[in-house]
């Protein structure tokens, strides 16, 4: 299988062998593929899923997502753990046994919280469960040999609407098209009115006539399962129990376009689900309903390769996914040209969430009005929701589009709910006088993330953790980004300290309009949503926080003068410095 | 002309590289005009070392050791508006990078490893201002009223600046006028 090949893949091969990727392999590698040095080497410093030192036998990424991150309660997970172990973040153990390091949002929000160990799923984590795991890690047990339901990941769907109700059988979506007609099936898609489920909402129709149309060497499609902002797990979910769905929405679409080639970018911490994948393909593969001549048909010729992305958030961006399968550093292209016209390897390219493809299927099976039976006139059909945070029954829900924010609280069983983060980080925070909004493009949009805070909760720090997490994922291309997330997280953490000032509050309100206006791509533009809207909804957080004085310093002076003070062992009065008296 | 009484103009150079003072001079005979309605206090053109009340501070260079945040904050006391100037004093520049190192490193560096060292040792006489560990930009130390970036300005962004200043008008340097080499 020519995915065996791809350059993310034997980087993640040579990351499992050596447990960091040499120099000398890296040189290996941009020989093998003919490539600079230079440009192996950009990779591998991309991805946060490769090294260039040395990580522990048993390498740790502990989530640091709101849901299922390393702060349970009142107790630091990671200080527990890192304490117990004897290491400190991001640093391997002097033995090379064990390194830990934070991650971002893992995808297992229903689960509590949770890591990756060895780039497997280890949930419900507690304190107690910290500690037997450092036993297990001293004791230097095989994985294989730690308990197995520590590893199980039980998808808890609570509420199923016009997908989830009834699957449909492997074939029956292709059979359905054949029989409609290719064009016919095209415009069954476009009068369903389906919009892309990844939360931006493009017409499924238009994109797919769009890259029908384009003219190119060959169009290809490709499956965005990079389901990366936090508080998502629906795709985890659809990829374990639907992936046959999935794969025939992919298949339909590439005969609508003329495709031959589609790929599924998995993010790297659904590995898990890999084999699973590869089976269900094989298993298609034998079926007829992949390779050539698909169903006996002359001409469709189809298949699909998984590629395995390796930590990084801004591959869901379709155009940094593109790059990143192509073997090259995530950074977003500039747009236009779109991916219909210009897409992986500047050919015609769909790119489509996992939900769009099993909708698409499904709407080949069912038919256009079955599919807008259901939601509203601007948002056909209905949507997954991962539920998450604090509430009774966090798992999946698929909900017509049109369902109110207060209906979905219910149903999950939330109360004393301070706030809502609906589509993530990314999306939109919610505050209790705006519970009546409804989920759908035209009010409060979303990938499928659902947070939900109490009222125990801290709103700003919860803010910052999100402020935070982009500051982390900036792929670094744009300055506004680059520069600008991480002024964003210090000038937040100025004031959650109470050392900010009204001048440093106004002052982060210009820098969040600045990054919103001149970022390169999606991830600056929505980077500053979370302080924009927390500035708006939860101002009375900001103000309590903010100190009287005209002004503070950004860093502690005196401190700053310490490393000097050693250096020349003085301790004179002209050796000191105050914060300055006001 | 009216009686109207000069504006008190005050400058100086922090972690910076006197640039900007150069390029200060680069307004050339429209210095005499601003002389008009300016008059300089404390600045490295006067000598002048005591500052009093002035109604404008400029700020070059950043902000490396305790006398730079002395200097600083006696500007931000005695100056009505202050202006961080140039690249340094905005972003740290050029000096910062040494932010990349430890002061440590960088010390053992210049006084202790360097192959033409004499009597190597890092120095530590209580006459010499003790270094921070990152050379930081001022509006990090003081509160900054307005920022005139490049590096260095221009004279006619100087010249654009101060006019604006001295009418009571909110500076706008066109960005024709900003030149960041």
């Amino acid at each position: 299988m020519s995915d065996r090949l791809h350059l993310l893949h034997i980087l993640h091969e040579l990351q499992q062998k050596h447990r960091y990727i040499p120099e000398e392999s890296i040189r290996d590698v941009a020989a093998r593929f003919n490539l600079p040095i230079s440009q192996i080497r950009a990779v591998v410093e991309f991805y946060a899923f490769f090294s260039t030192t040395p990580c522990g036998y048993y390498h740790i990424l502990f989530s640091n997502c709101t849901s299922c991150g390393y702060q349970a309660g009142d107790t630091n997970l990671l200080h527990l753990l890192t304490e117990q172990l004897g290491v400190r973040i991001a640093q391997t153990h002097a033995d090379r046994r064990v390194s830990v390091q934070e991650t971002s949002c893992i995808g297992m929000c229903d689960h509590g919280a949770s890591l990756l160990i060895n780039g497997l799923p280890l949930i419900h984590l507690d304190s107690e469960r910290i500690t037997q795991m450092v036993g297990l890690i001293e004791a230097e047990k095989p994985l294989s040999e730690w308990p197995s339901p520590w590893f199980h990941i039980h998808d808890q769907i609570h509420k199923r609407g016009l997908l989830l109700k009834e699957d449909i059988s492997a074939g029956d979506g292709l059979r359905a098209m054949l029989l409609r007609g290719r064009d016919e099936t095209l415009t069954e898609i476009s009068q369903s009115k389906l919009r892309g489920r990844g939360g931006a909402g493009f017409s499924t129709g238009l994109k797919w006539r769009l890259c029908k149309q384009a003219v190119g060497k060959a169009h290809y499609v490709v499956c965005n399962a990079d389901e990366g902002e936090p508080g998502t797990f629906k795709d985890r979910m659809l990829l374990q129990q639907h992936a046959d769905a999935m794969f025939e929405g992919m298949t339909i679409c590439a005969h609508v376009i003329g495709a031959h080639q589609g790929f599924v970018y998995l993010r790297g911490e659904y590995r898990y689900l890999l084999p699973h994948l590869q089976t269900v393909l094989v298993r298609r593969r034998g079926s007829g309903l992949l390779g050539t001549t698909i169903l006996g048909q002359r001409g469709f010729d189809f298949d699909i390769d998984i590629v395995v992305g390796a930590g990084a958030y801004i591959c869901g961006e379709e155009s940094a996914l593109i790059e990143s399968l192509e073997g090259k550093p995530g950074i977003p292209r500039s747009r236009p040209p779109f991916p219909v016209t210009h897409g992986y390897l500047g050919q015609p390219t769909v790119v489509n969430n996992v939900e769009t493809f099993i909708a698409a299927a499904h709407i080949a099976c069912k038919g256009a009005t079955w599919f807008t039976s259901v939601g509203t006139t601007a948002s056909t059909g209905s949507k997954l929701l991962s539920i998450s945070g604090d509430c009774t029954s966090p798992g999946i829900y698929e909900y017509p589009f049109g369902v109110t924010i207060q209906q979905i609280l219910q149903d999950c069983g939330a109360s004393n709910v301070q706030a809502v983060q609906v589509g993530g980080p990314s999306g939109t925070l919610i505050n209790q006088t705006a519970l009546h909004r409804r989920i759908g493009f035209e009010d409060v949009s979303t990938g499928g993330s659902f947070m939900i805070f109490n009222e125990k909760r801290d709103m700003l720090a919860i803010i910052h953790r999100f402020t935070a997490f982009f500051a982390h994922e900036s792929c670094g291309f744009c300055t506004p980004c680059r520069v600008g997330t991480t002024l964003l997280r210090k000038g937040l953490h100025k004031i959650i300290v109470g050392q900010g000032t009204r001048y440093d509050m106004a002052e982060l309100q210009h820098m969040c309009e600045l990054i919103r206006r001149y970022s390169h791509c999606g991830l600056g533009h929505t980077a500053a949503n979370p302080i924009l809207d927390g500035l708006q909804h939860f101002s009375q957080a900001f103000e309590q926080r903010l100190t009287q004085r005209d002004f503070i310093p950004h860093f502690d002076l005196d401190t700053a003068l310490e490393a000097a003070r050693q250096m020349t062992q003085r301790n004179d009065e002209g050796a000191h410095l105050d914060q300055g008296a006001e | 002309m009216t009686n109207k009484p000069k504006l008190k103009l005050a400058t100086t150079s922090l972690a910076g590289c006197f640039g900007c003072h150069m390029s200060f001079l680069d307004m050339d005979e429209r210095l005499v005009e601003l002389l008009e309605q300016i008059e300089f206090d404390r600045s490295p053109f006067t000598d002048i070392k005591q500052l009093g009340p002035c109604d404008i501070g400029l700020i070059e260079g950043g902000v490396c050791n305790a006398e730079n945040v002395h200097v600083l904050r006696t500007f931000r006391e005695h100056c009505r508006i202050l202006v961080a100037v140039g690249a340094c004093a905005i972003n740290g520049g050029v000096p910062a990078m040494r932010n990349h190192y430890s002061l440590q490193e960088c010390l053992e560096e210049v006084y202790l490893n360097s192959p033409d060292t004499v009597n190597p040792h890092i120095p530590n006489d209580p006459e010499l201002p003790l270094l921070l560990d990152k050379v930081y930009p001022v509006h990090e130390v003081v509160k900054i009223d307005y920022f005139l970036p490049g590096c260095p300005p221009t004279g006619d962004a100087f010249y654009s600046l101060l006019k604006d200043l001295i009418g009571g008008r909110e500076p706008q340097v066109e960005k024709g006028r900003l030149r960041y080499d």
